[in-house]
Order: structure tokens, then sequence, then C-alpha cells
């Protein structure tokens, strides 16, 4: 990678914005986005980045809070002083997104009425409403247009509803491991999820407190997710058919008690609400398969960078394809590669030269192009 | 960075079929370059103000083409060019990809589908140092343009001007222009055998 260092010291922020009509008819009022900034913003407020996360991550992609956390943010790897998304050249923006639970609005904001969490009394949101919530927060620092959009997963399908949504507002558009609409089976492990979340007894309707939450539904959902963001071989190299150790009472199997330990740490940081809510906006978003995607790709008129991983059996390079060929056949400008990995659907959040280089090149290349 | 005028000049030295290329297509065309390597041709073609996309295979390749700005599309060609709509390109360009490809006849007409004109350059099979390895040393022939041996070759297919000329003669193409070049120029004179790269425009 081009550079180890880090941005530092970064500081949680939360934006009080305006009300926003939502997909369904529901009004958030007020909005409220969870965000970090890392950069410098230039005077003609032309060098913005918006990072946006997937389904478990939050607003805190690079450097860390304090001193003494151990990890940083959640795309460190990637932005920076020097690294892909440079630092000392943008000004970039990770907002977190609306209907989760790590900041913004979403089913743990405290109902005005009832001085309680919404819980599942919260309105759906769809990824076009995540996308709304980001535009109002972007406008709030004055910039009209963003350099660029970027995400991976679900924050490649907010990426893509950005260039269609606002198509003025954004030069490009950065869609890593993503997909225009889910497969049948990719709600299939959703629906799982929800199904353990919906089964556990304190589920109550969504309506559950504090001190009873659904933990075990939850850590089942996420011990689920977990399985589809690994490939077959990075399981091979990771655990093969080690028995654990010291942790025979609950599993068998190492892999079985690395999903268990990854499952009940989920538990302790996101809420048992917010992953059904988001993964039903997931499941949801849909702009169709061939012409249908075409004509929902046409407003677009920024350029795009398309990256799938050849190890990701959750969202498959085919996937990225139908995106890049509806791209294509109405004539938008677009880079396509399928980077050869072994670590599947996680790919495009470890370090990796080529993701590196790529991402750098097309950020470079003059916006006219 | 790349220097854009290193690249032009040593590139267009070595490839008299480059500089052909850009000599043939106007500023302001639109082109699909298939098979289109770590996107020089295309780099080229961008400086003389032509929009121009590729599609390539090898994931070097394609990491060199988007440091370069070049539009480019990780793929094999054989799968299809299907959501491409008719007579989108103004040129489809082959630059020694078509003896690549499983099925040279299929993806010959559907780049004339989409394209107005499309350019095929290949290496001359009938070119003598070729004819001469065969008869004189009785094995398959390793030159600069053919350049793999038997085991390790990815062309599928071994063809001559006369081979390329009867091809077009029995589909129908038309040959609008044809061009040969040996190592630094172009062949005028008997282009079958004293041409290594052969260049035909068909529409």
């Amino acid at each position: 990678m081009g550079s180890n260092q880090s941005v530092g010291i970064v500081e949680p922020k939360t934006a009080v914005l305006g009300d926003l009509r939502l997909d369904n008819g529901s009004v958030l009022s007020p909005t409220v986005v969870a965000y970090e900034t890392y950069g410098t913003l230039s005077p003609n407020k032309d060098n913005a980045i918006l990072i946006c996360h997937a389904l478990s991550g939050d607003a805190h992609a690079a450097g860390f809070h304090s001193d003494s956390e151990k990890r940083p943010g959640w795309w460190d790897e990637y932005i920076g002083p020097g690294k892909a998304f440079d630092t000392d050249q943008y000004f970039i923006i990770s907002s977190n997104v609306i209907g989760g639970c790590k900041g913004s609005s979403g089913p743990m904001s405290i109902n005005p009425v009832s001085g309680k969490p919404y819980g599942s009394s919260f309105p759906f949101v769809s990824i076009k409403d995540m996308v709304a919530a980001q535009k109002l927060l972007v406008e709030s620092f004055g910039i009209q247009r963003l350099l660029c959009v970027a995400g991976g997963s679900m924050g490649g399908m907010q990426a893509l509803q950005w260039s269609i949504s606002y198509p003025d507002a954004l030069e490009n558009c950065i869609i890593l491991a993503s997909s225009a609409e889910h497969s049948a089976m990719q709600i299939a492990f959703n629906e799982v999820g929800r199904q353990a979340i919906l089964s556990d007894p304190n589920w109550n309707n969504g309506l559950y407190e504090d001190n009873a939450t659904p933990r075990k539904g939850l850590a089942l959902a996420r011990m689920m997710g977990h399985i589809t963001y690994l490939s077959d071989h990075k399981m091979r190299e990771k655990f093969g058919r080690k028995p654990p150790i010291g942790n025979l009472l609950n599993s068998d199997f190492a892999v079985g008690s690395y999903l268990i330990y990854q499952g009940e740490s989920f538990v302790d940081r996101f809420d048992a609400n917010s992953y059904i809510y988001v993964t039903k906006a997931l499941d949801h978003f849909s702009l169709g398969k061939g012409q249908e995607l075409t004509k929902a790709l046409s407003p677009a008129h920024c350029r795009f960078l398309v990256v799938s991983y050849s190890s990701d059996w959750l969202y498959p390079p085919s996937q990225s394809r139908e995106i890049v060929k509806s791209l294509e056949a109405s004539d938008k400008r677009v880079f396509y590669v399928e980077l050869t990995t072994n670590e599947g659907h996680d790919s495009f959040l470890l370090p990796n030269q080529r993701q590196e280089d790529v991402i750098r090149g097309f950020l470079k290349m003059p916006v006219n192009e | 960075m790349i220097d854009s005028k290193i690249l032009s000049s040593t590139t267009l030295r070595e490839r008299p079929d480059f500089a052909y290329i850009l000599d043939t297509i106007s500023p302001g065309s639109r082109v699909l370059d298939l098979g289109c390597g770590n996107g020089d041709l295309l780099y080229l073609l961008k400086q003389k103000g032509i929009r121009g996309q590729g599609i390539e295979k090898d994931e070097d390749a394609i990491v060199e083409c988007i440091r370069k700005g070049v539009y480019v599309h990780h793929g094999d060609i054989d799968e299809g060019l299907s959501h491409h709509e008719d007579k989108r390109f103004d040129y489809v360009i082959l630059n020694q990809t078509i003896q690549e490809t499983r099925h040279p006849g299929d993806i010959i007409k559907e780049c004339l589908r989409i394209a107005k004109r499309v350019i095929i350059v290949f290496p001359n099979f009938g070119y003598w140092e070729v004819r001469f390895r065969i008869l004189f040393q009785g094995k398959t022939p390793v030159t600069d343009l053919l350049p793999y041996r038997w085991f390790n070759t990815p062309n599928l297919h071994f063809l001559s001007v006369l081979d390329f000329q009867e091809f077009c003669d029995i589909r129908g193409f038309t040959v609008e222009d044809r061009a040969f070049f040996t190592d630094l120029k172009q062949v005028k004179f008997s282009p079958n055998f004293f041409a290594k790269l052969a260049l035909f425009q068909i529409r």
C-alpha cells in the first residue's frame, strides 16, 4: 500500500438536518445523520468525496476516536494521507445511514410522542431515503457537487442511487462488490437472519427494552451474514476442520466458535431492529435488469468505476457486469475491473494494491474526459 | 504520470499500424477496441480527441488502462457484445485479437452490427519468414509477431492475407481499405509474402 499514515484522531459528529419525506410517505423530522470528515474542504468546495458504508458499518471509516482505540475505522486502508482517497487532496465525508443504529435517525431514536425509542414503529427506510439524508448532509457543508461518491456492497447501492437521484451532484461514482438488486439468494440469506431475530423470545414485536434485547436472534443473524462475507478458500485457510480451543460447550469446530464470537460481539454494537430495517432496505432496492436497468440508470451522467471480486459469491461479478452493461448500453462513461481475490465479499475492505491503483487512477482523471 | 509525448513517439515509431489507424479515424469518432491490451492505442486516440473504450481480459492490462484514464471493460469478447446498440460506434478495432477468439466470424458479424466500420489487424501467416520456418525447420514457426510455442500460444487461428480476403468474399463483407506492414513501414508489393502485419477495414 502507498502509505501507512493515518488521519489520526477523528471526532464523530452528528448533523441535525431538515425534514425528509421518505419513500413510504412518512416524514422524518428532524433528520439526524452521524458522520465524520477527513481532510480539508477546498475554498471552491470542489474536492469532496462521500463514502457510503455497508450493512453493519458506520460513519467511522478512518483514523481513531481515541489513543486507546485499537482498530481504526473500517476503510483506514484506503483513506488517509497519500492513500487512494488521499486526505491531503480530498475532503472525505463518511456518513452513517438513516435506519441504522450508529447515531443517525433510526429505530433507536426517541419518539417525541412517547418519549421512548421508536423501535419497530420507525418508518420503513429505503436506500433512496438513505441517500436523500446524505444529500441533506452534503448540502449542509454548502457543497453543490461532490467529486465522488464511493461505497462497497450496500454502500455501492447508495453510490449507484446517488448517480440517478442527484445526477448533477456528483462527478464520479465508485461501486465495489455491489448489485443493482438482490437476487433470491441474497434475499434468502437476509430472510433467515430476520427470522432468527423474530424468533427470539425477547423480540416482543420489536418493542423490546434495553435490558432484554433479542441478543440470540441478532447474533444468529450475524453468524449467517458472516458466512456469506467469506469465501470457501478463506474458511479452509483460516479454520480447516480444526476443533476449537476451549469452547467445547458451544461448538465442535473452530469455524463454529469463530462465528459465535462474531455473533456475540456484534450484538454489543448493533440493534436488532436496525438489522431488520437495513436488510429490508437492501432487499427492496431494485433498479431492475437489462433494459429496465438501463432505463433506471439513464438520468446518470457521472463517470463510473465498477469493481467486482472473483471470489465474491454473495455479490458475484455477474451482478457488477449487469450494472456495467446497462451503463454502457446507454453510453455512460464506465471503467470495469474484476479483481482476482481469495477473500470473498469482504475483499473490498482489505488491502489490495490493484484496488488502490484503480481508485487512485480513476480519481486522478480530469473531470471532463 | 504518463508522458504523452514519449508514449506517442516511441509507440508510433514501433507501431506503423497504430499510426495508420490514428490517421484513418477522425476526431470526434466513437471507437471500441476489442482486446485493447494496456490501452496504448486508446490513449493515443484519446489524445486526438477520439472517444474510445476497450475490452480486455488481462487484469494487469486493465489496471494499466485505468491508470492511463482509458475507459475499459474487464471481460471476454467471446462472451458477446450484445448490450451495445446497432451502429453505436464509428469503428470497432480488433488489433491482433481476432486470431485469439473462439468464433472470429461471429465476432466480426457482431462488430459490424455495433459499428459502422471494423478495423482488423492480424499477424500474416503467409509472411515469407513463417513459410521458410515451416519449410526448412519443419516446425511450428515462432516469430516476433507469433512469439509463442505450439503449447503456450493464445492464438487459436492462423491466417494469411489471402485467407482473410477469401473470408470477406465468402461472408460478403465489403473491404474498404487494406494496409500492410513490416517492422517499421508499409508494404505495397506482394503483401501476402512480404507483410508481417495486415490491416483490413471492412463494413
